[in-house]
């Protein structure tokens, strides 16, 4: 396990010098990528520099605030759709239809209802995960143990304490995975939407810089998005990872 | 079969409610802003006749840049999934390298591939390839982790070579999973394609709509929309019917 660790750290390791060599030898011009160093340094400086500040918080906004409403409303759908089987099932070609559509096809369109504001950004993150966040919550709620609901019945639990007692904690797993695509989901949502059309945000700078040819703020932008994602995703897999164990080893 | 009929007939009735919403939207917020249900589908149709042959070169200019991208996602992430399956070393080491890159919201690298590919049909293909390869690789590699071991044993007893192996044993016994991974694969290259197109490009569908709303003619953007969405909800249906068919047949 711990050899495997290794060579995949020498791997990426050797990647970025790989990178770092074509650029500064010239092998892949710099107007194309900068080294990863100097990606490091235009980071820094834009840190340092404060300029950003306002697109990151609204980027992080955005994204806050479209994933709370992905996951309650998407809860509450859930659980709703959950108890009735009928819509449930003629609702299942919708699910499996979603992500294979464009959704981004729709930005546009919202745009066009809402203008140009921060709305259409937010609902975009929203309406990006929210299925993950139904689909999730179906996952849970079906793999309720039948025995739970039979202990329920026994010691005659009302219908909430039931559900926030028993199939609640039961779900919990499965819930957190929905949690986990869901904000990535956001994330994509949001950022995608920036770019193509938006008055400011990250999604907006990087393409601003590009437009630009501002390479150092467009690759440090980059580059901090992509580590924040990159550290939360292994943060909250880690966490589901851990979930699972947990509740399928009792 | 009586349930099956009133299922279908369920999701009929919620696509219905889904089509008397869009009428009730575009009645609150006017048709500037929303073109109603019935309009759209007619200038849907006005388009697609031929004095309008802008919206063909179109759908010509993104199947083209889909059906590359889609080839070379296919061929380069089945490469690459047998490969990764069939060395549990190599699989080991790039599963969670290949997890978190198909985590990444790729969008954000759009002006990379830009500054690689410059602007035109290479970009988009670059872009669609990126969404599809790793999706495709990852299906493939833990189709072939689940292979059963007694089939490769029996292979080695027979003492074939890791050619014949892979192409006599592993693909047939693993089409259905393959067939999911391609399902998968596909969705998101067209995705890829088409989002190359918004972003950056003078032709295709995606590039349609965002001129469309650069020149706030709602009523294109709605019609390529719609057209866009029916076209991946269909081919999605068929591709989910047969990936069913197969896993049913497998088991």
């Amino acid at each position: 396990m711990n050899s495997v660790r290794l060579i995949r750290t020498i791997f990426l390791f050797t990647c970025v010098l790989l990178l770092e060599g074509g650029v500064r030898f010239g092998l892949i011009p710099k107007r194309v990528l900068l080294p990863p160093s100097e990606m490091l340094v235009a980071l820094m400086n834009l840190i340092m520099g404060g300029k950003v500040y306002a697109d990151i918080a609204q980027t992080f906004l955005c994204i806050a605030t479209s994933l709370a409403a992905a996951v309650v409303g998407g809860f509450f759908i859930g659980a709703a759709v959950h108890r009735l089987p009928r819509l449930r099932r003629a609702l299942d070609p919708f699910f499996a239809t979603y992500y294979a559509v464009p959704l981004f096809i729709f930005y546009p369109v919202l745009i066009a209802i809402f203008d140009l504001s921060l709305l259409p950004i937010i609902l975009m993150g929203f309406a990006f995960s929210v299925v993950a966040m139904i689909i999730g919550t179906l996952n849970g709620l079906d793999r309720v143990p039948p025995v739970l609901m039979k202990v329920a019945r026994v010691h005659r639990m009302s219908r909430f304490s039931t559900a926030v007692r028993l199939q609640l904690p039961a779900a919990i797993p499965h819930l957190f995975t929905g949690f986990k695509l869901a904000a990535a989901y956001s994330v994509v949502g949001v950022v995608a939407s920036e770019l193509i059309l938006a008055p400011s945000g990250l999604g907006h700078a990087i393409s601003f810089a590009y437009n630009d040819f501002d390479n150092e703020t467009m690759y440090g932008l980059m580059l901090l998005l992509l580590i924040v994602v990159l550290v939360v995703n292994m943060q909250l897999h880690a966490w589901e990872q851990r979930l699972l164990k947990q509740w399928t080893g009792r | 079969m009586n349930s099956h009929i009133r299922s279908t007939l369920d999701t009929c009735l919620l696509l219905a409610a889904l089509l008397v919403g869009w009428q009730v939207l575009h009645q609150i917020v006017g048709a500037t802003a929303l073109t109603s249900p019935a309009a759209t589908f007619r200038h849907l149709g006005t388009l697609m006749k031929a004095e309008h042959a802008q919206l063909g070169v179109h759908v010509m200019e993104t199947t083209r840049a889909f059906i590359f991208a889609l080839t070379i996602s296919y061929a380069l992430g089945i490469t690459l999934g047998i490969w990764l399956g069939t060395y549990r070393l190599a699989g080991a080491v790039a599963e969670p390298v290949l997890v978190a890159l198909s985590a990444l919201p790729k969008v954000t690298l759009f002006p990379v591939i830009l500054l690689v590919f410059g602007l035109g049909p290479s970009s988009k293909v670059a872009f669609g390839v990126m969404h599809g390869v790793i999706p495709v690789a990852l299906f493939v590699m833990n189709a072939i982790r689940h292979v059963k071991p007694a089939y490769l044993k029996t292979c080695h007893v027979m003492r074939l070579t890791p050619l014949q192996t892979i192409w006599t044993t592993i693909i047939p016994a693993t089409i259905p999973e393959i067939f999911s991974g391609l399902r998968v694969g596909f969705s998101v290259t067209l995705l890829g394609v088409l989002i190359g197109e918004m972003f950056a490009s003078k032709t295709g569908l995606g590039f349609m709509v965002i001129n469309a709303i650069n020149i706030a003619d709602v009523e294109t953007m709605m019609a390529v929309t719609l057209l866009i969405f029916i076209t991946a909800a269909i081919a999605n249906g068929f591709l989910l019917w047969v990936d069913h068919h197969l896993h049913r047949t497998a088991a």
